[in-house]
């Protein structure tokens, strides 16, 4: 793992202009996490970026594979953070899948708007946090003030702020608060009033613009080649909204766009994800007021046995397609389980799109992978 | 395109191979031989431009690569199965028809410990120094130290 003497000598040798090696991380502001980028650099112009992973990585599917299907579903809410919802719900999709369980249309109806207001959170914090990269500190505070308010509602219902394990198999764990419907409504129209605010602070600043755009170029092939999904792809102007193009729950009754810019550079992603905040507020909306009466969980057994065989499911995460693939042995626990991580297959792109570009774009770059380090370790 | 239409043409390409259509989508498996030219026709012919998911199970006796594979253009799905040996599991990597395939299998390598030929740069991803040869999602892996089971 650590060769990084080894390139630094070698490469110097062979080149008498000299190329020098920078480690980024493990412990560095830009990275969010504890992510290590191995650089290679030409006077300040960039050859190679190889991340180094590992840091974080728990053996989440090893882990599963001596968990039941109730209780794997809690270690999933440690991969991605920001989206623990979603990866609750791919989970507790997967198991109904394979139980052939109908869920209730309350549940359905209230997970689409946990999911929602989850994406919204996550993609505020980005913001703020993309903001801060680029060396503007204000805007992280704006972002924070609507998702420290979105955690509070989460936190009435489920009982958490980041990781909810409300989503189980058949349903979700116990119903809304009380006071839910009306706090997301109050929500609503704070951020209504606030939303003017990130295009004046930040979209429409010409020095933000001008640091972001043209940087970080991802054709539409290469992003499909490397695997990309979720807001990155989409910015090159690949449709790959999982909630569109393989609907689960009530997302193909809802009304609600599927965002797409085709420049391919990190300022088409900034405006994909700023754009996804309105369409959740419009899914969030529909669905407020339209919570049906019922059963928040359905009927099912307390130890499940899920039948021989295999089952995959997706859903979009704030970072893109999660999938979740269960092989099943016929017993209480998964014979193999493995995660698709959205997050894994973004950072592959970040070698190719910052080749020959300048160190100073690297993290203006990289912000807009929107990488979360959990995820991509697992 | 539908699955009769696949699996018309997945025969003709790879006579041998053997298909599953319980699941979801269509499952094919091959041998290590044929994997390779049909993993090229896939890509080029058969606009299967999506490699969404690509792991390993191991099943005691042997161990399974799963290529899980999607046409961004005409939507068909296709999920594809090669057996491999325990003792020196080897297999010619897609990385270069599918480029997110060179994360997956360096993941594969040293979870499972599956060589994927040619690979441009096949070193370890996850696991810090020394783990060669200790692949901690093999079924019979067992660390006395970091205790993995619950």
């Amino acid at each position: 793992m650590y060769q990084t003497t080894d390139i630094l000598v070698n490469e110097t040798a062979n080149d008498p202009m000299g190329q020098m090696v920078i480690n980024v991380g493990p412990q560095h502001p830009a990275t969010h996490g504890v992510l290590h980028l191995v650089i290679t650099l030409n006077g300040e112009t960039i050859q190679k970026v190889e991340p180094h992973l590992g840091y974080i990585h728990r053996s989440i599917e090893k882990m599963c594979e001596s968990l039941t299907y109730r209780q794997f579903i809690y270690v999933t809410s440690r991969m991605d953070y920001l989206s623990s919802h979603i990866n609750n719900h791919a989970c507790a999709l997967c198991v109904e899948k394979g139980l052939q369980v109908e869920v209730p249309e309350r549940a359905q109806v209230i997970r689409v708007l946990m999911d929602e207001l989850t994406r919204i959170a996550s993609h505020e914090l980005w913001w703020g946090a993309m903001a801060m990269d680029l060396g503007a500190f204000t805007p992280f505070f704006h972002a924070f003030r609507e998702r420290e308010t979105i955690n509070d509602i989460m936190e009435e219902t489920c009982g958490a702020r980041l990781t909810m394990n409300y989503m189980v198999p058949g349903g979700v764990m116990h119903d809304i608060h009380p006071n839910f419907q009306k706090r997301v409504k109050d929500f609503l129209q704070l951020y209504k009033q606030k939303i003017h605010e990130y295009d004046e602070l930040v979209t429409g600043n010409i020095i933000f613009q001008n640091r972001m755009k043209g940087v970080g170029y991802i054709s539409p092939e290469d992003a499909i080649s490397y695997g990309c999904s979720g807001p990155v792809a989409r910015g090159s102007g690949v449709s790959c909204d999982v909630r569109k193009h393989f609907p689960y729950e009530i997302y193909d009754k809802l009304q609600f766009d599927e965002v797409l810019e085709t420049a391919g550079d990190s300022f088409a992603r900034y405006l994909v994800r700023v754009k996804e905040m309105h369409q959740s507020v419009r899914i969030v909306e529909q669905l407020i007021d339209n919570i049906p009466e019922g059963d928040f969980q359905a009927k099912t057994k307390a130890v499940l046995k899920l039948p021989k065989g295999e089952f995959y499911q997706r859903v979009e995460t704030a970072r893109g397609e999660l999938g979740v693939y269960i092989v099943s042995e016929g017993g209480t626990t998964p014979y193999r389980i493995k995660f698709r991580s959205p997050g894994f297959s973004n950072l592959s792109i970040l070698d190719h799109m910052t080749r020959g570009s300048k160190i100073g774009d690297l993290v203006a770059a990289m912000g807009t992978l929107d990488l979360v380090i959990p995820d991509i370790d697992r | 395109m539908n699955n009769e239409a696949l699996q018309a043409i997945l025969t003709e390409q790879v006579p041998d191979a053997t298909f599953d259509t319980s699941g979801e989508w269509l499952n094919v498996q091959v041998s290590v031989a044929a994997f390779r030219p049909l993993a090229e026709k896939l890509k080029k012919e058969l606009q299967f431009n999506f490699l969404f998911c690509l792991t390993c199970v191991d099943w005691k006796t042997h161990l399974t690569m799963v290529y899980h594979l999607r046409s961004t253009q005409e939507g068909h799905h296709l999920v594809v199965k090669v057996n491999l040996d325990t003792q020196q599991p080897q297999i010619h990597t897609v990385c270069d028809l599918w480029r997110t395939a060179e994360f997956h299998e360096r993941e594969v390598y040293e979870l499972f410990g599956v060589d994927s030929l040619q690979h441009p740069d096949l070193r370890l991803l996850i696991l810090p120094d020394g783990w060669e040869g200790k692949n901690p999602l093999r079924k019979d892996f067992d660390d006395p130290v970091n205790m993995i089971k619950l």
